[in-house]
């Protein structure tokens, strides 16, 4: 039992209310354990099409966890998850074909360190997708010009800052044209110099009506991109509001907490 | 000198047998080797039990009874009429694919897990994350290791010169045979070996090199 009132699962705010409040990820009864490790208790999430949901909260407190169950990259062990109104598929075709429309984009940006950055780019677009080359690399250079890389196109990933292969790494999500895209902690590998260029890509996107769940630390980003944000303790979905409520008057003692922790510390 | 240029046919002849019996054996090796690797991290247990046995059963015998076993045995059970080099060929190639499935394999796991992640997070299929993204990356890191196995197969394709098939260390036997000097015919016939391996090492290093130059 959680010490902490728990607000209601879907967003009721005037703000937090999203361009159509239909519902595109659905989380429901979602337990997940690491052994003995209870990591996700009864999370009920639902993002609307085109909501930008914020999801924050300490150390260990599930929320990668919760990103990752979303494209089954962590299976679950009780509840349902749905995507468009689809049920998440077991393994196989089916979970390949549901994975390539929900975006990932990770804290160690994982590029394909073997292949160009217009190949990283292009690669699931020809594999999955089975786009011609021709319109994928065309895809792709306009998805690197958008994120600001299009003079990198040819090198690998190596030879890129770490802002840039984020950068990058984005455009290879959108390449697939995901109908949502998650990001766990996009900017926590970054030197400081370099995060505002990703967020800055995240910021547009969100703009663009992109469906969106991201995993931060970046307050700022909260406040001024998000919908909705999510508080997460031990496994816990604890309170969730739209940014400048939750900001300015947290309801839940570990909100008040973690928040006195981050913002004047 | 004089029994290298007098008898430079048969060395010749030797020199062809054991190139072409190390080139077929080594490319059957890569391509089982290959699939070993694919079948030990795949989610299929049946395939990964399969995989190990194969590897545990081949590392662990020594080559020369597998010769034994792959030209006395082998032929009156399976293949009748199997050519010796044939023999010799599946022998070599699937004593040392065991030794490449388990390079490639230590290849695998050192590539960072996020790799294959963020391939399925694109919404490829095992098949797809293993030979697009993981295997050509675990194939980089087990070049050297397997650059030294081709050339340890050259080496063991020598044993197959005593079980009738045509090679240099074949031609050696028959040489020292008919009555010529044998430390003679021992040299040339070892720097025969050397120039062949020296090859194979060049040719693995500068794939090396490229493949380091390109990332
Ligand atoms: N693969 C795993 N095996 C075992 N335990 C795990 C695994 N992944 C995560 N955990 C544990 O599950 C809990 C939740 O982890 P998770 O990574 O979701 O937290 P988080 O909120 O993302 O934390 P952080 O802010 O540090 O990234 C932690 O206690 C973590 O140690
Ligand atoms: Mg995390």
């Amino acid at each position: 039992m959680s010490d902490s009132p728990v607000s209601p699962a879907s967003p009721r705010s005037e703000r937090a209310v999203p361009p159509s409040g239909e519902p595109l990820v659905v989380l429901d009864g979602v337990n997940k354990h690491f052994g003995a490790l209870h990591v996700l208790r009864d999370i009920d999430l639902t993002v609307a099409r085109g909501e930008v949901v914020v999801v924050i909260g300490p150390s260990g407190s599930g929320k990668s966890t919760l990103c990752r169950t979303i494209n089954r990259l962590e299976t679950i062990d009780s509840g349902a998850i749905s995507i468009d109104g689809r049920p998440l598929p077991q393994e196989g075709r089916e979970l390949a074909r549901l994975r390539a429309d929900v975006g990932m984009v990770f804290q160690s940006f994982n590029l394909f360190t073997h292949k160009t950055v217009l190949e990283n780019v292009t690669l699931g677009q020809i594999k999955v997708r089975k786009s011609p080359r021709e319109t994928a690399e065309r895809t792709a250079r306009s998805l690197l010009d958008r994120v600001g890389v299009s003079g990198q196109a040819d090198k690998y990933p190596a030879q890129l800052s770490g802002g840039q292969q984020q950068r990058v790494a984005i455009a290879r999500a959108l390449a697939m044209e995901p109908k949502v895209m998650l990001f766990d902690e996009p900017t926590s590998a970054l030197d400081p110099e370099m995060i505002n260029e990703v967020l800055e890509v995240m910021r547009q996107l969100a703009r663009d009506g992109m469906t969106m769940v991201v995993v931060t630390h970046e307050m700022g980003f909260a406040r001024s991109a998000a919908h909705r944000v999510v508080f997460m303790a031990d496994g816990r979905i604890v309170e969730q509001a739209p940014p400048d409520r939750f900001f300015s008057s947290p309801r839940s003692e570990r909100a008040k907490d973690f928040l006195s922790k981050i913002l004047h510390h | 000198m004089h029994v290298l240029l007098d008898n430079f046919a048969l060395f010749r002849h030797g020199f062809v047998g054991t190139l072409l019996l190390t080139s077929v054996s080594a490319a059957l090796s890569l391509a089982l080797g290959v699939l070993v690797a694919a079948c030990r991290v795949s989610p299929v247990p049946a395939l990964r039990i399969l995989a190990t046995v194969w590897v545990t059963l081949l590392r662990n015998t020594p080559v020369t009874l597998l010769f034994l076993v792959a030209v006395f045995a082998a032929p009156r059970i399976l293949f009748p009429g199997t050519s010796h080099f044939a023999l010799a060929v599946g022998a070599l190639g699937c004593y040392t694919s065991a030794f490449v499935g388990e390079a490639l394999r230590r290849g695998v796991d050192s590539v960072p897990l996020g790799q294959a992640e963020a391939a399925r997070s694109l919404g490829m299929t095992f098949p797809q994350t293993l030979r697009l993204v993981v295997l050509p990356q675990a194939g980089r890191t087990a070049l050297a290791p397997i650059g030294s196995l081709m050339v340890a197969l050259t080496k063991n394709s020598a044993i197959a010169g005593s079980f009738d098939v045509t090679d240099l260390f074949a031609e050696q036997r028959r040489l020292s045979a008919t009555g010529h000097d044998v430390l003679e015919v021992f040299v040339w016939i070892a720097l025969a070996y050397l120039l062949i391996t020296f090859v194979i090492s060049e040719l693995f290093q500068l794939l090396e090199h490229r493949l380091a130059v390109a990332r």
